[in-house]
């Protein structure tokens, strides 16, 4: 494979709400930075793919004018995926490898606050079966998760562990929502929202949006003092209903970690896009990683979760924290789906 | 292209058609069917599912990927859904396309779709935005504009659309999955047709259908097998896309930059100097029946303000120089996410010479052309009976 | 579908053949800080485009960003509520929530100051005398019923002005 290396990084300040500014305007000062900001010229920009979703957005084909934050002009050479911008950077990974293309903008974002995310999302569901029950995201991963608590695969001790963690790595995040510290017993204290799950164990509702900028060979070195290099990359999906699934394990991360080399060398982080705490749990097993991996030091959705946005973030994270010398080798995953459907795995490493 | 030659072994559509009883699931697994048994392989030779459509409102379903990875067989697989506008369809072709020249994959599954009948498509892209300026008119109405810029700039008559709607309404009679078959259809009847957005008529406007499209696409190998067991596939020459914004200053409407480079950039890949010429066979995104001429113009076969001309002395009839969509299409089929992909399919299948009735005998170099919102998306390939 | 064998228990059972789900999500839209600021504006029967720094063209509406480059646009500019239609259509179809009596002209109109069109309606003149190039100007709705939406223009009508050349609005034919 060609060597494609993460160059550039860029997110908003996540927030609950950001009411005052719409898509363009929340992504134009993101591109400026990913670009300006680490001195990459746009002109040098060969293939931009972008992520977003019409049903967060209420409105169709609403990625058309969000374009207009990259100012495509003369033409450009792009595309959009209704997935999350993980898999958008995937596209682009793909066109690299075909030789031509050298550099290539990844961007994404999610406004959840104009609608109901819950009500939203559970349009996801087989239309003729499941989605007439309006079943929400929330409910499913409460599902899974009495499942995995009775199956004695994980414990809600360890879930509050999860949370009581990625807060306080929340904490040092300029960008995150939510970070600080909590005690894990504290936090099993408080009342069940969704049983078995509590509020902290379900990510904080998110608008935001990130940029990541990827180059080829000789070109990365050009515009990173140290690329973070993209060693395996790969993505599994599973069957749709949960009952055809186990849900207590994540066989679509299994499959796509082997595929991506997860195993090859030691793993110095990982950023897990695990929207709900015992979901950590289901994809750092499955992942297979050791004991003492700094999991999430960006405090991970659970701290901010823009939809089709948060899974791009782990990997411009991963990226970040390799470039800056905090780690030589990290995993980055991005989930899709109810209960995990989809994952996407990504190897980094520094030189 | 890439390291890897890219072969198209299997190609299925679905019989289109304004209500389809199938489910979603039953719609593209017909199409993916078909293309699987065109290419003699089942479901376990496939190594990744690549789906497009857009946008998900016509359905109702939010990321229908999701859903349909069971129907598709994916599970297990990757499954990638790619979300462009109207040129979703070519778009996805493309993703497809870049997996296998990448050396990723080696065979890959590629659908496309629409159900317009499962929701209102009307409803969905009427969703009003409070603060936008009111549209007034729908789609015709906003092309229907740039179409008299054209005629203006052009000095093209007025028949010219109707020139255009009659032949690929007369096409499709030649293809068994046009949605419309409009057998005693004549140029008095589109002329007479009612006026929607003066100046389209009726009859110079697309259907609203469900439907599907499919394709398989392997590696070299995989070509050189199908050839092998003697069905020929179309070889990939080139692929390109090309993106501008939808309002700016000064932007031409009528002859879009962005379908101008899309077409060289194509072109250029395929080795092709004079489209008209060497290119045999056009399957066009034409919705509306005066953008033929207009992207006779943009794509580089007809000069500036003669698009009209090629169209009134017959050149894109099936007996012309350059057949332009023998299958009738969008004209006459138009499953939205899927009709982009079936431009690309249609030129596949002509240079592996299984259209039918609708077959240019000989076609060797086919062009596939898809394009989307206020004509600023453009997705094309083309295809080759000769391995490039 | 026909390639699909069902089981014996199930043949003769009539088939689901569709299930209505009625789904209804309601949505806040955000107009962002430009659309804000150039609906406002309109309220007060003012409107005001945004120039880009870079290529100098104005917009109207404004959306905070220029198109081609990618640039925020900050600069106002007052424009006059008078244009020349670049280009247009006569309608003939009754569209949902359209009160409109049909045949009515949508037409792209370039407001004096602006260089990109608005699309808006054309009234009082008949719909076969509306040409390219014909000068028109804005009809407000009664000031008790405008409000911070184009719809206080109720629509444009000729200002008697003679044609513009068509070199004036060439870039936007």
């Amino acid at each position: 494979m060609r060597d494609v290396a993460v160059v550039s990084f860029a997110q908003t300040h996540h927030a609950r709400e950001v009411s005052d500014i719409n898509e363009v305007e929340m992504l134009m000062p993101l591109m400026g930075e990913a670009l300006a900001g680490s001195g990459i010229p746009k002109d040098r920009i060969d293939f931009v793919c972008s992520a977003s979703s019409d049903y967060l957005a209420g409105q169709p084909f609403s990625f058309v004018m969000s374009l207009d934050a990259f100012g495509p002009w003369p033409p450009i050479s792009e595309s959009h995926v209704d997935m999350d911008g993980a898999w958008a950077l995937y596209e682009a990974w793909v066109k690299m490898q075909m030789g031509k293309t050298d550099v290539a903008l990844i961007y994404a974002y999610g406004k959840s606050s104009p609608g109901d995310i819950r009500r939203v999302l559970s349009r996801q569901m087989d239309p003729y079966t499941v989605g007439p029950l309006w079943l929400d995201p929330v409910s499913m991963a409460a599902l899974q998760a009495r499942v995995g608590l009775e199956a004695g695969t994980f414990t809600v001790e360890q879930m509050a562990e999860v949370v009581a963690r990625n807060r306080r790595a929340g904490a040092t995040n300029p960008y995150a929502q939510l970070g600080g510290e909590v005690d894990p017993a504290a936090l099993l204290a408080e009342p069940e929202f969704v049983a078995p799950l509590r509020k902290h164990d379900c990510p904080p509702i998110t608008d935001g949006a990130a940029v990541v900028v990827i180059a080829a060979g000789d070109a990365a070195r050009e515009l990173s003092d140290r690329p973070a290099w993209i060693r395996g990359i790969d993505h599994r999906i599973e069957a749709h209903a949960l009952g055809l699934r186990d849900l207590t394990r994540s066989v679509s991360t299994e499959q796509a970690a082997a595929r991506a080399g997860v195993a090859d060398g030691p793993v110095d982080l990982a950023e897990l896009h695990a929207p709900f705490s015992h979901q950590e749990l289901i994809i750092g097993d499955a992942l297979g990683l050791a004991d003492g991996v700094d999991v999430n030091p960006s405090g991970g959705p659970l701290c901010a979760n823009p939809i089709m946005t948060a899974g791009l973030i782990r990997i411009g994270e991963a990226a970040t924290r390799i470039s800056r010398g905090g780690g030589d080798r990290a995993v980055a995953h991005a989930t899709s789906g109810p209960c995990l459907q989809q994952n996407l795995v990504c190897v980094l490493e520094g030189e | 292209m890439g390291k890897e030659r890219v072969a198209i072994v299997g190609i299925g559509q679905t019989k289109h058609q304004s209500t389809n009883d199938g489910s979603i699931a039953g719609v593209v697994r017909t199409a993916a069917r078909r293309a699987l048994g065109d290419a003699g392989m089942t479901w376990s030779d496939i190594d990744a599912v690549v789906i497009g459509k857009a946008p998900d409102f016509f359905e109702g379903v939010m990321m229908p990927e999701l859903y349909l990875a069971d129907a598709l067989g994916a599970v297990g697989k990757p499954m990638f859904r790619v979300h462009t506008a109207g040129s979703v369809g070519g778009s996805t072709a493309i993703v497809a396309s870049d997996l296998i020249a990448s050396g990723i994959h080696e065979r890959v599954l590629t659908v496309a779709f629409e159900k317009q009948s499962e929701s209102e498509a009307m409803w969905a892209l009427s969703v009003s935005m409070p603060f936008q300026p009111p549209m007034h008119a729908g789609a015709g109405g906003y092309f229907a504009p740039h179409i008299r810029s054209y005629m203006a700039r052009s000095g093209a008559p007025d028949h010219i659309g109707i020139l255009v709607a009659l032949k690929d309404r007369l096409n499709a009679l030649k293809n068994p999955y046009a949605h419309l078959h409009e057998e005693g259809i004549t140029f008095d009847s589109v002329k007479d047709s009612m006026m929607l957005w003066d100046p389209i008529r009726y009859s110079e406007t697309c259907p609203s259908s469900d439907g599907a499209c499919a394709m398989v696409l392997t590696n070299e190998a995989g070509g050189d097998a199908a050839a092998a067991a003697g069905r020929a596939p179309a070889w990939v020459k080139g692929t390109a896309l090309r993106s501008e914004p939808t309002m700016f200053a000064g932007r031409d409407q009528v002859n879009p930059q962005g379908g101008q480079d899309c077409a060289a950039d194509v072109f250029a890949q395929a080795g092709i100097t004079d489209p008209l010429r060497e290119i045999d066979v056009v399957e066009m995104y034409v919705p509306f029946s005066w953008f033929e001429p207009m992207w006779l113009e943009n794509l580089g076969f007809a000069p500036i303000g003669e698009g009209w001309r090629y169209v009134e002395d017959g050149v894109t009839q099936m007996t012309g120089e350059l057949p332009v969509n023998c299958s009738g299409g969008v004209l006459s089929s138009n499953p939205i996410g899927a009709s982009g992909m079936l431009r690309f399919a249609e030129a596949a299948m002509q240079v592996r010479g299984q259209a039918g009735e609708h077959q240019i005998d000989g076609a060797r170099t086919a062009l596939g052309h898809a394009y989307g919102g206020g004509s600023q998306f453009f997705a094309m390939w083309v295809v080759g009976a000769d391995k490039p | 579908m026909s390639d699909v064998t069902l089981p014996a228990s199930l043949q003769g059972v009539e088939p689901v053949k569709s299930i209505r789900t009625p789904a209804r999500l309601d949505y806040v839209y955000t107009a962002g800080r430009a659309s804000s600021r150039f609906l406002h504006n309109v309220a007060n029967k003012r409107l005001v485009g945004q120039r880009c720094p870079v290529c100098h063209k104005v917009y109207v509406p404004p959306r905070g960003s220029c198109p081609t480059d990618g640039v925020p646009t900050e600069e106002d500019v007052e424009l006059a509520h008078t244009g020349t239609v670049t280009s247009f259509c006569v309608v003939n179809v009754a569209f949902m929530g359209t009160l409109m009596e049909i045949p009515y002209v949508g037409a792209l109109i370039l407001l004096d100051g602006s260089d990109i069109p608005i699309m808006h309606l054309i009234q009082e003149v008949p719909y076969d005398q509306v040409h390219s190039g014909m000068r028109v100007e804005a009809v407000w709705v009664p000031d008790d019923e405008i409000g911070p939406t184009l719809e206080s223009i109720r629509h444009f009508r000729p200002n008697g002005e003679p044609d513009a050349s068509f070199e004036s609005y060439k870039d936007n034919a």
